[in-house]
């Protein structure tokens, strides 16, 4: 498969190469708005990483895509296309506002254990009814889930001005309990004594994200769950002859997508918002699709290609603020991304494919 | 850790140094949906670019992608040293009440919603004015004794529009009969034109000669049943005469651009004042729409007695009665 060009090259020059390219060519649509370009790429690095204010939102965007990245990745591992995770965590938002409004927590600990199960929890079972269409049904999981999240928007809709709407004429539920408040990287880092951004939203929840990241990569490559996913996602002929069972791979493998989304209602309603609010997955869903993608659906690169689109965000809202590049350009430097490094991919590949064969035979 | 204290030293200082002499340095956030939105976003937008026209000031804005980014963005702004920092939009509320107390000496102003903070203005409109209006207009035009009213959700702010229009159609005509009805209770009622049109149908069937309708997106199917069915209506919030031409009465305006124009010129001449604005008739703050697609509706007698009511109101000799100061009306 790797044509015998070295791994390092696959992995990392590759995607290296189309990133190069696609920065390249936002700069010409920067430059065609009558922008510089290079003072538009300095800006977005130095605005997603800066110390006092950029790193934090770059992490707190990174920890959402990273859940939502896994999500699309695991079902994709066995051929499924999970496109619901904005359903999935705006319905798992629920969830955790529920049980996060049904007690008063006495510490956060105990609050964020809660949480992810919770959050875990709604989230699998969104998507557990469009796996369940799609096993007994034959109703196509790209087209259900896509549904679903329509639904989810509006349950949550009916929510907000409904049952769970705080009194006062906003569309938002009540606060959660302060006891149930996530600590910050503020908090924790200060602990070691590093003053990290006090504003930022960025918690907790960064580490359990990699964490998910940790337990997908012993699934899907350690266990013999994850053995079966593979077999069914190469071949399902196969994986039936093997005596697996399609009904039961399908189901499981969605009900851990969907809680993989749903974790991201932890980073967002917990973690930032603490009480729900509309619109509170915003789009992290769908960027989940394009993280794994460029992850390769490997959790190393999944979090990497979070870590990168969690700074493209940030760096966006940079350009935004600075140079007054409207926020939809952000959007277009996002989708030239996933053009060159998805579907044009060969672009890069085949080239370099063909200097490392030469180079080889050279050296032969 | 030496290093980090640097860095973060050296990204302080490059944030002080783009603090600008201007008096005014003002600084728009966009609420989720956009600039171009044809209603909220884009009449601020509009005052703003007044403003920017009027003075050659220049004004800095930004788009909210997320909820998480509302702080971030007052803050950054104030932080940069913009003044005033204007924000349209109820949802904003509480990361303003945050950021405010952070930040004393910037002025902030936040349109239709209330926050209590020495150093912010909160704008609100006197949408009951502007109802009573096209009230009047509407008890003058209807050929049939009989006006009506469809709402979004059934939220006071609506009631208050209705309460307002109620009050000057009665003023028009004191035998007029009124019909009032609201699409629902939730938000799908702001988006649901054809339950809309199904209430103006029914409306029209007992006797309604003019809708008002105060229902965003719904609203689009009762103009749509009026103009079907040949009865006048009247849009809300922008200049919806265009909308179906020959059959609007008028609309009900609410200038949230005169709001944002208003917070931006007041800093500039060193006018500017906290605590809470109610755009009322006397500040242009709401009002109706005549243009070349209404004009032939409104004869002159119409425009001789909505001139003369809106001034009476501004006056102080005719009061109407705001629905949300008791949560009651009046008329029936």
């Amino acid at each position: 498969m790797n044509n015998g060009i070295p791994k390092w090259v696959d992995v990392v020059l590759i995607p290296l190469l189309s990133l190069i390219l696609a920065f390249m060519v936002s700069g010409l649509v920067v430059l065609s708005i009558g922008k510089d370009p290079i003072q538009a790429i300095k800006l977005m690095v130095y605005g997603a990483f800066r110390l006092n204010d950029g790193i934090g939102p770059t992490l707190y965007y990174t920890t959402s895509f990273i859940f939502t990245g896994l999500a699309v990745a695991v079902a994709f591992h066995a051929k499924l296309f999970n496109i619901g995770g904005e359903g999935q965590a705006a319905i798992a938002g629920v969830g955790v506002t529920l049980i996060m409004l049904a007690f008063d927590w006495p510490h956060w600990t105990i609050a964020l254990f809660v949480g992810v199960i919770a959050a875990a929890a709604f989230g699998a079972a969104w998507a557990a009814i469009p796996a369940y269409l799609q096993v007994k049904r034959g109703s196509h999981i790209v087209i259900t889930t896509i549904m679903f999240n329509l639904i989810a928007g509006s349950v949550i809709a009916y929510l907000l001005v409904g049952p769970l709407q705080a009194s006062g004429s906003l569309p938002e539920s009540s606060r959660f309990p302060s006891a149930a408040s996530l600590p910050t990287l503020h908090d924790i880092l200060a602990v070691v004594g590093i003053n990290f951004d006090r504003f930022s939203d960025a918690n907790i929840t960064f580490f359990i994200a990699l964490l998910a990241a940790f337990f997908v990569w012993l699934l899907i490559w350690k266990s013999r769950l994850g053995y079966e996913i593979r077999v069914f996602g190469n071949s399902d002929k196969a994986a039936v002859y093997a005596g697996i069972s399609p009904v039961k791979i399908t189901m499981i493998v969605m009900l851990i997508s969907g809680a993989l989304a749903g974790l991201m209602a932890v980073n967002t309603v917990q973690g930032q918002a603490e009480r729900l609010v509309l619109g509170a997955v915003e789009g992290a869903g769908f960027i989940g699709i394009a993280v794994a993608l460029m992850g390769r659906n490997h959790p190393v690169g999944i979090v990497l290609a979070a870590f990168l689109f969690g700074a493209l965000t940030q760096g966006g809202v940079e350009l935004q603020f600075e140079m007054q590049i409207p926020s939809q350009m952000v959007i277009v430097i996002q989708a030239l991304i996933i053009m060159f490094t998805g579907s044009l991919e060969n672009l890069v590949r085949m080239p370099v494919e063909r200097l490392f064969s030469r180079f080889k035979k050279g050296a032969v | 850790m030496k290093l980090l204290t640097t860095l973060m030293g050296a990204a302080a200082l490059v944030g002080v140094s783009t603090f600008a002499n201007a008096q005014a340095n003002p600084a728009l956030i966009f609420d989720l949906g956009g600039k171009f939105d044809k209603s909220f976003n884009e009449s601020s937008y509009n005052g703003a670019e007044r403003f920017r026209e009027e003075t050659g000031i220049d004004y800095r804005e930004f788009e909210l992608q997320s909820d998480a980014q509302r702080e971030q963005a007052l803050r950054r702004f104030a932080q940069q040293g913009n003044n005033p920092v204007v924000v349209a939009g109820f949802s904003n509320a509480t990361a303003m009440s945050i950021v405010a107390a952070e930040f004393p000496d910037t002025d902030f102003v936040i349109i239709d919603m209330v926050v209590d903070a020495p150093n912010v203005r909160s704008v609100v409109f006197a949408e009951h004015e502007g109802s009573y209006l096209v009230g009047l207009l509407a008890g003058m035009a209807s050929a049939t004794d009989t006006v009506s009213f469809v709402g979004g959700m059934d939220i006071p702010l609506i009631r208050k529009f209705e309460c307002g229009y109620f009050q000057g159609a009665r003023a028009a005509n004191p035998d007029i009969t009124l019909i009032g009805n609201m699409t629902g209770t939730d938000g799908s009622a702001w988006n649901n034109p054809v339950k809309g049109g199904e209430l103006t149908m029914a409306q029209i069937e007992s006797g309604s000669g003019v809708v008002f309708a105060a229902a965003g997106g719904t609203g689009r199917g009762v103009l749509q049943a009026a103009a079907d069915a040949g009865i006048l209506a009247i849009g809300v919030d922008s200049n919806q005469n265009f909308m179906q031409p020959g059959t609007m009465l008028t609309s009900m305006l609410k200038r949230v651009d005169v709001a944002v124009f208003n917070a931006f010129n007041d800093v500039n001449n060193g006018e500017f004042t906290t605590g809470i604005v109610a755009m009322g008739l006397a500040e242009d703050g709401v009002g109706w729409a005549l243009d070349e697609f209404n004009e032939g509706l409104i004869t002159d007698e119409m425009r001789v007695a909505v001139t003369a009511a809106r001034e009476a109101i501004i006056a102080g000799d005719i009061v109407v009665h705001d629905y949300m100061s008791d949560g009651s009306c009046p008329v029936e």
